[in-house]
């Protein structure tokens, strides 16, 4: 008791101090700044193997080489990596008492969303009896998986009861070098999800984060690892539609995914994080590196709807090692207000016969600035690859922005690469059409939007899909001009 | 049904609307000819609530309410429906999808229950068939890459589905070959009942061979000018505009 958070930070500095005593005080934080004794605090208070602890320390200290990227067609003022909690222990969501203490403008959009009261009470973190329906159904869910071989757990667990999977896999699509957020996230992740599908198995179920056990606050840097064994399949959905705020405001997450021989992984995100405010305050920035490999005849597609983040920084790409390996990439990114969004794509194309698909739907409004970027890359030796790319930009408003920046890359003669890009602005005569038919503006905006976007929603699993469309109509509430 | 008094409109300053004055009653068909450029589709789209345009003066009763009072959705439930001259494209959105958005607010404009999925899909049967629109058309997106005369028939389909009080066709025929003009005409004439009325905007008088009207109107210069019944539209075929042109200018 007598021990304060001064005498941490004086031990820290002395790096004399011994692991294990941080239960004994009272902050639940580790000091702000980064280290790396605060990597070695993480790993041990995690009780991680050596190997993780040493594949941290190699990521930091290259991190520590590298600068922010500044490429991306965004603005924001950089982040003071020496003034974050890089840990806190593992602490209950901050209860509280009944829905009414939850900001009114939340719940507002929750109920647009037809999010049921049991499940805002979830999302807002209300005290709930035992018998609550998600518990009961993420229990059946889980024990079905497991009579089928499938690992579906926080990343901790996997580390903890599958280290050899983790071992072998981790690292492996994206190296802890990668890039500077991929490379601090392989330093100080905290937590993730890590799924398994083993040979020949095609998982019977959507796996979705939103129902994983043992949820924990997995906080600003997120590890996903997805393998699918030859021959499996799986359907794995990240994120909510329901508004997420965090205290945190910078996120790096790390993706990977692995597709072995035959084997499909169809990865749906949609991205609803704090905005900020309609005059730029606050909102989250995300920066996320999210990567599949493909062997033989695989197959990743990349599903994405994105209206959330004041800056969104993110390319989920494929490598599309094995021959005839197939690579999917649809987006639909929503900005609105002061929002930055700099997303899209890389297909690299190794083996041969391999083909990568691009649709990309932006949609920009308010002061928003909406990119999208991607590249296509053919190596030499991946004869007969295809690509075919479609960005298309969409205005509400005048003051928005939307930029493309494709980048292609061809070094085998063979391959065929189309690329189609429009930009257009949201016609007030389609407005008015629908108008004139009765249907007032804020539904008119949302069935032109929806049926923008409609060939990459349609790609969503169905449930998904449904609050996916509601979710653009709201982001962009009262948004033409 | 609606009483038009002394309208006059401008947009970006410039005066389009200089003072119509027209009545138009339950089960009647009124027409409106005149020259390019006089105010036609101006008119449609003043009482069908385009904001672009500013209402400097008159009035508008529909029904016994205040027409301009109005925002445009409301209208459009209220029962005005405008066939457009030129009809918009909504890439993705499917026909039906389309129009079950508009019939489900116009049925809760009007306190009554949504349409089952059966009732909604036996009307979308009975009402092409009306029109001959091809079945085809009615699930692909609104109006995207149809042919200027399959837009023409699928606004009349849609009027034909939300069952209006009162419907301003404005140039419906333009772009119609002789067969889709009788089948348009037939269908207009088959929803024409003693509770509703038509305003057909046009320049031929062959449409009126089809669709009768009870009076004729020349728009010229933002006023009507000239009214009459269904043979002023003969003598204006035979003669052109200039001898009205003159009289008004004199
Ligand atoms: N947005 C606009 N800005 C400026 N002038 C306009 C605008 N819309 C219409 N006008 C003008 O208003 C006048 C009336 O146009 P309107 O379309 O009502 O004519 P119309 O009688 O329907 O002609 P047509 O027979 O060619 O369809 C024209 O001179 C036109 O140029
Ligand atoms: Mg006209």
């Amino acid at each position: 008791m007598g021990y304060t958070e001064e005498d941490l930070k004086e031990d820290l500095k002395g790096k004399e101090y011994e692991f294990g005593f941080v239960t004994e005080i009272e902050s639940d934080k580790a000091p702000k700044g980064l280290n790396e004794d605060i990597i070695r605090l993480i790993s041990e208070k995690k009780n991680e193997p050596e190997w993780l602890l040493e594949f941290r320390l190699n990521a930091f200290e290259h991190w520590q080489t590298m600068t922010e990227p500044e490429w991306a067609h965004v603005k924001y003022p950089k982040p003071d990596f020496q003034d974050l909690h890089y840990y806190a222990a593992p602490k209950q969501k901050k209860q509280v008492e009944s829905l009414d203490e939850i900001d009114p403008e939340l719940r507002k959009t929750m109920d647009k969303l037809g999010i049921s009261i049991e499940e805002q009470k979830r999302l807002s973190g209300v005290a709930v009896d035992f018998v609550m329906d998600s518990v009961s159904v993420a229990t059946s869910f889980k024990d079905k998986l497991a009579e089928l071989g499938i690992i579906f757990c926080s990343f901790s667990e996997a580390v903890q009861e599958h280290p050899e999977l983790v071992r072998k896999h981790m690292g492996t699509v994206v190296p802890s070098t990668d890039n500077f957020y991929a490379a601090l996230n392989s330093a100080v992740f905290t937590d993730g999800s890590f799924c398994y599908i083993p040979k020949g198995v095609k998982c019977p179920m959507e796996l979705s984060t939103y129902f994983r056990i043992n949820e924990a606050n997995t906080g600003q840097f997120e590890r996903t690892l997805v393998v699918a064994d030859e021959g499996s399949y799986v359907s794995y959905l990240e994120g909510c539609t329901a508004p997420m705020r965090d205290e945190n405001q910078l996120h790096a997450a790390v993706v990977e995914l692995i597709a072995l021989d035959d084997a499909e992984i169809k990865y749906s995100t949609v991205q609803n994080w704090y905005p900020g405010d309609e005059n730029g305050k606050g909102g989250i920035y995300n920066f996320v590196t999210k990567r599949g490999i493909c062997e033989r005849n695989a197959k990743i597609s990349w599903t994405q709807v994105e209206t959330g983040s004041a800056v969104t920084w993110k390319y989920p790409s494929c490598i599309l090692k094995g021959d005839n390996s197939v690579g999917e990439f649809y987006s639909v990114a929503v900005t609105n207000n002061y929002q930055q969004a700099d997303t899209g794509t890389k297909m690299i194309h190794i083996g041969k016969n391999t083909n990568s698909t691009i649709i990309s739907k932006g949609i920009s409004a308010g002061k928003s600035q909406n990119s999208y970027r991607g590249l296509v890359k053919i190596n030499k030796n991946a004869a007969n690859a295809r690509n075919f790319s479609q960005c298309d930009s969409l205005l509400m408003t005048d003051t928005s922005g939307a930029h493309t920046f494709p980048y292609i890359e061809i070094e085998n003669s063979t391959a065929k690469v189309e690329h189609e890009a429009t930009t257009s602005k949201i016609g007030e005569d389609q407005i008015f059409y629908c108008l004139q038919r009765g249907i007032d503006e804020e539904k008119a905006i949302s069935l032109i939007v929806n049926g923008y976007a409609k060939e990459v929603l349609n790609k969503l699993p169905m449930e998904f899909a449904v609050e996916a469309q509601k979710l653009l109509a709201i982001s962009l509430e009262g948004s033409v001009g | 049904m609606i009483s038009i008094n002394d309208l006059k409109a401008e947009i970006d300053g410039k005066e389009i609307l200089r003072g119509i004055n027209l009545d138009v009653k339950a089960g009647e068909v009124h027409a409106i000819m005149g020259p390019n450029g006089s105010g036609k589709s101006t008119l449609a789209s003043v009482l069908a609530g385009r904001e672009d345009y500013e209402v400097t003066g008159g009035t508008v009763d529909f029904d016994g309410e205040d027409l301009l009072d109005m925002d445009p959705e409301e209208r459009a439930r209220e029962g005005l429906f405008l066939a457009f001259q030129y009809p918009v494209e909504i890439p993705g959105v499917s026909n039906m999808n389309f129009l079950k958005a508009a019939l489900e607010e116009v049925h809760a404009h009007k306190n009554l229950d949504p349409l089952s999925a059966k009732d909604f899909l036996a009307r979308v049967r009975e009402k092409s068939a009306l029109v001959e629109l091809d079945s085809k058309l009615t699930n692909r997106s609104v109006n995207e890459g149809f042919s200027g005369g399959e837009k023409k028939r699928n606004e009349i389909f849609q009027m034909a589905m939300l069952e209006p009080k009162l419907a301003i066709l404005d140039e419906t025929d333009s772009g119609l070959d002789i067969d889709a003009l009788r089948i348009v005409a037939n269908g207009v004439n088959k929803l024409k009942s003693e509770k509703n009325a038509t305003i057909v905007v046009t320049h031929y008088q062959r449409l009126l061979d089809y669709i009768v009207p009870d009076y004729v109107h020349v728009l010229y210069n933002g006023r009507i000018v000239k009214s009459g019944t269904k043979e002023l539209a003969l003598e204006l075929e035979e003669k052109g505009y200039d001898w009205i042109k003159q009289e008004v200018d004199v």
